[in-house]
């Protein structure tokens, strides 16, 4: 039996308006994504003035300091390393990608399929989640070694596990906290028209945890991020981690900050791709 | 035993007894509670706060199983949703993530039936109630009343026979509140459907009444039974009257014998 229907045989009919502002999570939908909205067209060219201001002031100061480029290089010259070097940065990329999406379809999977199921059941969830908040607060990237030596240094998988667990969890817990909202009064309303409790769960259950889902979803594919970067830094031939090793142990500078460079492109995409996702399926909520 | 009405009975409830366990001992909602509804008739039922008024009502609902006692609707014991059967909450209670137009279907949606013989009926009942050309709007995006409006447009749709509304206005500022009485009165006139409707406002219940159904504060028991016989369609001016204004009286001496407020009041002050 689900939650909403054991809840709603004993609570005695009253609604309380609030019932949605008083979950805790990780994190809410509306700071990821409406507090920094870009609002208008001038926003944009702003934040976009700044930044030029920011690398021209870099550039001068790097220019009139004489700072050595093994030191910190200029704006110009990682721009320069990334055109001319890209060819070689891109098979690391790939790489890196391949690790993090492999990696955190399995995990986010995972994490949804739990977060779905354990809420149903209060006690094997109240088991269940000390657990995962283990696998949330323990760096992951500490297992890489291991999984190397006896999976081999150049695969894979390593660094898809790593990925997985985690994303997996960070995903599992906002989801969870999702999936834990019940509002009697949408459920006594869908329950009132004869729903099943698969259609609670599809029209009612999972509309409402969406938001908290998203929110999840975007906070592990960022964590998801680092630890493949982390992974490839201690256990691997490629990938981008292993490249800021490689350049920084031979003073390539340029190259390094190039990297870096991609490695923010990357995280920020995440963040936009579900920046964009959350506006469209869960604006209702802000 | 049911009190007889002068139709067709459509809703009876035998006996009703509700106690709900709660963490810190029983609540004794409803105590042996009897009534018997008649097919087309317009009943409220009041009482004060904690009354068991909703829960008498959410039982017939099919959502609250009775602790003892039955209710049948149409001759059929409610032992979950009836089909016949339409319900507006506290609260509009619009799906916030689907549109009005969205929400309006959703009972269709549930029961995987097809909205398209009932499509002419929401498009009438739109107009009704002034939300036409609202139908792609996002509740969040749409006034209290016109939620309710909804709400009420989304329970007619699908043609019930009978309406149990808990307590709908109770939200609503006293102005929207008039005009969606008025509403419910022209539907009710309109449709001739049976309406069960859940209050603590006396003024409302007279209103829009046949009968006026007292429960006595906790546990709930059928304190008494009032028929209203102001002529129809009544006016809100109409409710300043002196008629309208002796039943008023009469209800609430009745709701005060079980619950004396001066007496409380007299006891608190040596």
């Amino acid at each position: 039996m689900s939650r909403g229907e054991t809840d709603l045989r004993q609570a005695i009919p009253r609604f309380d308006k609030d019932a949605l502002h008083h979950e805790v999570g990780l994190s809410g939908m509306t700071g990821l994504t409406s507090a920094t909205a870009i609002r208008s067209g001038r926003d944009a060219l702003v934040i976009v003035a700044i930044a030029v201001v920011l690398v021209a002031l870099l550039e001068f100061w790097l220019t009139v300091s004489d700072t050595p480029s093994y030191v910190m290089p200029k704006p110009t010259e990682i721009g320069r390393a990334l055109w001319e070097n890209f060819d070689l940065f891109r098979p690391h990329m790939f790489s890196t990608l391949r690790v993090l999406v492999a990696g955190y379809v399995i995990g986010a999977a995972c994490g949804l399929f739990l977060a779905a199921t354990i809420t149903q059941a209060p006690f094997i969830e109240k088991v269940i989640t000390p657990y995962i908040l283990l696998l949330v607060t323990t760096p992951m990237i500490a297992l890489v070694p291991l999984l190397s030596a006896k999976l081999g240094y150049d695969s894979l998988a390593p660094r898809i596990i790593v990925v997985a667990l985690a994303s997996g969890p960070l995903v599992m817990i906002n989801a969870a906290t999702g999936f834990r909202r019940t509002d009697l009064g949408k459920i006594a309303l869908a329950k009132s028209y004869g729903a099943s409790t698969l259609q609670l769960f599809t029209k009612i259950r999972f509309p409402l945890a969406l938001p908290m889902i998203i929110v999840g979803l975007m906070v592990g594919a960022i964590f998801g991020l680092l630890t493949a970067v982390g992974a490839e830094m201690v256990g691997s031939s490629e990938g981008l981690g292993n490249r800021l090793v490689y350049y920084s142990s031979r003073v390539q500078m340029d190259n390094f900050f190039a990297i870096i460079v991609i490695l923010a492109v990357i995280g920020i995409t995440d963040y936009v791709i579900f920046f964009w996702i959350g506006k469209k399926w869960a604006s209702w909520e802000s | 035993m049911p009190i007889p009405g002068s139709a067709r009975p459509l809703v009876t409830v035998e006996h009703a007894t509700k106690v709900y366990d709660t963490g810190s001992g029983t609540v004794h909602a409803l105590e042996d509670l009897s009534l018997s509804i008649d097919q087309g008739e317009f009943v409220c039922i009041l009482g004060p706060s904690g009354c068991g008024k909703s829960t008498l009502l959410w039982a017939m609902s099919g959502l609250h199983p009775l602790t003892s006692g039955t209710i049948t609707i149409d001759g059929t014991p409610v032992t979950g949703p009836p089909k016949q059967l339409g319900m507006i909450f506290q609260d509009a209670n619009l799906l916030p993530w689907r549109n009005l137009w969205q929400n309006i279907l959703f009972p269709f949606e549930i029961r995987r039936q097809s909205s398209a013989p009932y499509q002419e009926r929401i498009r009438v009942l739109l107009d009704l109630t002034g939300l036409a050309g609202f139908e792609t709007k996002m509740p969040r995006e749409l006034s209290g009343g016109m939620q309710q409006r909804a709400s009420i447009v989304r329970c007619l749709g699908f043609d019930p026979d009978v309406i149990l509304m808990d307590e709908p206005f109770g939200a609503l500022d006293a102005f929207t509140r008039d005009e969606m009485n008025l509403l419910i009165q022209k539907i009710w006139m309109d449709t001739g459907k049976t309406i069960v409707f859940v209050t603590h406002n006396v003024t409302e219940a007279i209103f829009l009444a046949d009968r006026v159904v007292v429960l006595s504060p906790r546990p709930g028991r059928l304190a008494r039974i009032f028929p209203i016989d102001l002529p129809r369609p009544r006016s809100i001016e109409q409710t300043f009257e002196r008629p309208f204004i002796e039943q008023v009286l009469a209800v609430k001496a009745t709701i005060e014998r079980g619950h004396p407020a001066e007496s409380r009041l007299a006891g608190a002050t040596p």
